[in-house]
């Protein structure tokens, strides 16, 4: 709980310069919802839940990896004056 | 220590690293070490979940984590003007594992008899805005893809039918609640969720699309919220919380960008004005040609350049370059000013003069350039419409009326380049094209501003 109030101030400190890489992370980080897909899936209780579950975790595993990649791609992208000449 | 000390512990040093993941976005310099700190983190939440005890068989895991590696990857190579589209896509994924996980937990613990009230509610919430964020951000991917029309879809009643649409979703909801052994309110549940989402984002028009997104951003994080909830999971509260939040405070930025409130964004229908047209039809515009531009800028010590997605949409962000450096290396000052919603999605116009390799530093926030337009020498709009408008600034009756924008028009010359005189996305007449300090460069801007700078090499300097 601390941690997200940290993370509030921590966000708002973020220059409008990174927005859209910001948002490319934590979109990647809201691919945590692959711990939930992973524990339906493993616990393997009814046939549905297990397919269910797959599912899930099949979207946040290419959530986590587009997101993580395209992130970094953009933010090489990034570059100061003296560093471009 | 115990196999669940050890979990816990590596779910804390997960979270952990979440957060400063995001304290390292803050700058440029340190934002790559950002993302390093939450793969990191990822991995940890993973490898913590798979040595949890439930977790019995692995197979399935494995094949879905593969599948999602191998349409992962190529999703990551997409050109950037089409970022906005994969993070709308993004987030559907992402609304979707909230949702199925949710119904996959429902039918598993009514199976059991294990559905207490607080499961059910944290079940319904994450039903709910899984299953919403899912077909409205993938409504929003169709429309920035432009396979749906851009354009705002109204009908008569719009809203009415929402609101008692997503009455009786929540009524759905609270019913479950209350009796969570009635089965056949779930499926009704789920499919009310989702045809709200559609209907939601339906009525949209595109210059809108950085706030649904941002907003599609935070509906999906708290969905991880909700999912940590029904499996009494910290780590993902709070990395859905730190989603979450982010798309909120990005939400509002973007509001307070087009001074508008969220409310007006949802069900406001925007461009749905008919620009006061008549009146302004006989005005003319002076145009200029390439050589016009060029003696012009050769003459001027500072310049700032007003892009838009227009720019982006000609590919002539290399082009913009090519005159960045020329005019630079000629002595002129050269700036980019940023408006917070030119664009697709919050942020997206700098991303975009990044690939161009327009070094970071000469871009520049509306508030912090605005005071110095009166004394610019030219101000060069490229694909950029309403948010320079004056309009906004002068003119009650128009719809963007308010709205904070780049004042373009305080600069000594404006040169604006545009394809034609028909009026931009928002479908509203823009007063700036025909004021007396504005020359039109009429054609594609990506061959507009090559002549520019052709011309412009050929020319000798002012200084």
């Amino acid at each position: 709980m601390l941690a997200t109030f940290i993370g509030l101030d921590v966000i708002r400190r973020v220059s409008r310069l990174l927005h859209t890489p910001l948002m490319s992370l934590t979109n990647a980080i809201s691919a945590i919802a692959i711990v939930g897909a992973i524990l339906v899936t493993g616990e393997g209780h009814t046939a549905l839940s297990t397919v269910l579950g797959a599912i899930a975790v099949f979207a946040s595993t290419t959530n986590i990896v587009s997101g993580f990649l395209i992130t970094d791609r953009m933010l090489k992208m990034f570059k100061k004056r003296d560093r471009v000449q | 220590m115990s196999a669940e000390q050890l979990i816990q512990l590596v779910y804390l040093i997960s979270a952990g690293l979440f957060v400063m993941s995001l304290k390292w976005m803050s700058d440029p310099t340190t934002a790559r070490r950002g993302v390093f700190a939450g793969a990191g983190a990822m991995l940890l939440a993973v490898v913590g979940t798979l040595m949890q005890p439930e977790v019995e068989s692995y197979h399935w895991i494995a094949l879905a984590a593969l599948v999602g590696i191998v349409v992962g990857v190529p999703l990551s190579w997409v050109p950037l003007t089409a970022v906005p589209q994969r993070t709308a896509l993004s987030h559907a994924f992402g609304g979707l594992a909230a949702g199925l996980v949710g119904t996959a937990k429902y039918y598993v613990w009514l199976g059991d008899g294990q559905l207490t009230t607080f499961r059910m509610t944290a079940i319904v919430a994450e039903v709910l805005l899984g299953f919403l964020t899912c077909t409205g951000s993938l409504m929003a991917a169709g429309k920035l893809q432009e396979v749906l029309p851009t354009r705002p879809l109204t009908y008569r009643n719009q809203n009415i039918i929402n609101f008692v649409l997503l009455g009786i979703a929540l009524l759905a909801g609270i019913a479950l609640i209350v009796r969570p052994d009635l089965p056949w309110l779930f499926p009704l549940l789920v499919g009310l969720s989702l045809a709200f989402g559609v209907l939601l984002v339906l009525p949209i028009g595109g210059a809108d699309m950085p706030t649904v997104i941002s907003l599609l951003n935070a509906y999906a994080g708290l969905a991880a919220v909700a999912m940590g909830f029904v499996l009494e999971n910290k780590l993902l509260i709070t990395a859905g919380a730190l989603d979450g939040s982010s798309g909120l405070i990005l939400s509002i930025v973007m509001c307070k960008a087009m001074n508008r409130s969220f409310t007006n964004v949802l069900f406001g229908a925007f461009g749905q004005v008919t620009a006061t047209a008549g009146a302004v039809e006989s005005r003319t515009a002076k145009s200029a040609t390439a050589e016009d531009a060029a003696q012009l800028l050769a003459n001027a010590d500072s310049v700032v350049v007003i892009p838009g997605y227009g720019m982006a949409v000609a590919q002539a962000q290399h082009r913009v370059r090519d005159l960045h450096d020329e005019l630079t290396k000629r002595g002129v000052n050269v700036k980019f000013a940023i408006h917070p919603v030119a664009g697709r999605m919050p942020g997206h116009m700098n991303v975009l003069l990044a690939e161009a390799e327009i070094p970071y530093d000469s871009l520049v926030e509306m508030d912090d350039i605005n005071p110095d337009m009166p004394q610019v020498d030219v101000a060069i709009v490229i694909g950029a419409n309403d948010v320079v408008n004056p309009a906004a600034r002068r003119d009650p009756t128009s719809p963007i009326y308010g709205m904070p924008i780049i004042d373009a028009d305080r600069a000594k010359t404006v040169l604006a380049i545009k394809r034609s005189m028909n009026p931009g996305f928002a479908g509203i007449e823009n007063e700036l094209y025909f004021a007396d300090n504005t020359l039109m460069l009429f054609g594609d801007a990506k061959a507009v501003v090559g002549d520019v700078v052709k011309a412009l090499s050929g020319e000798k300097s002012g200084h």
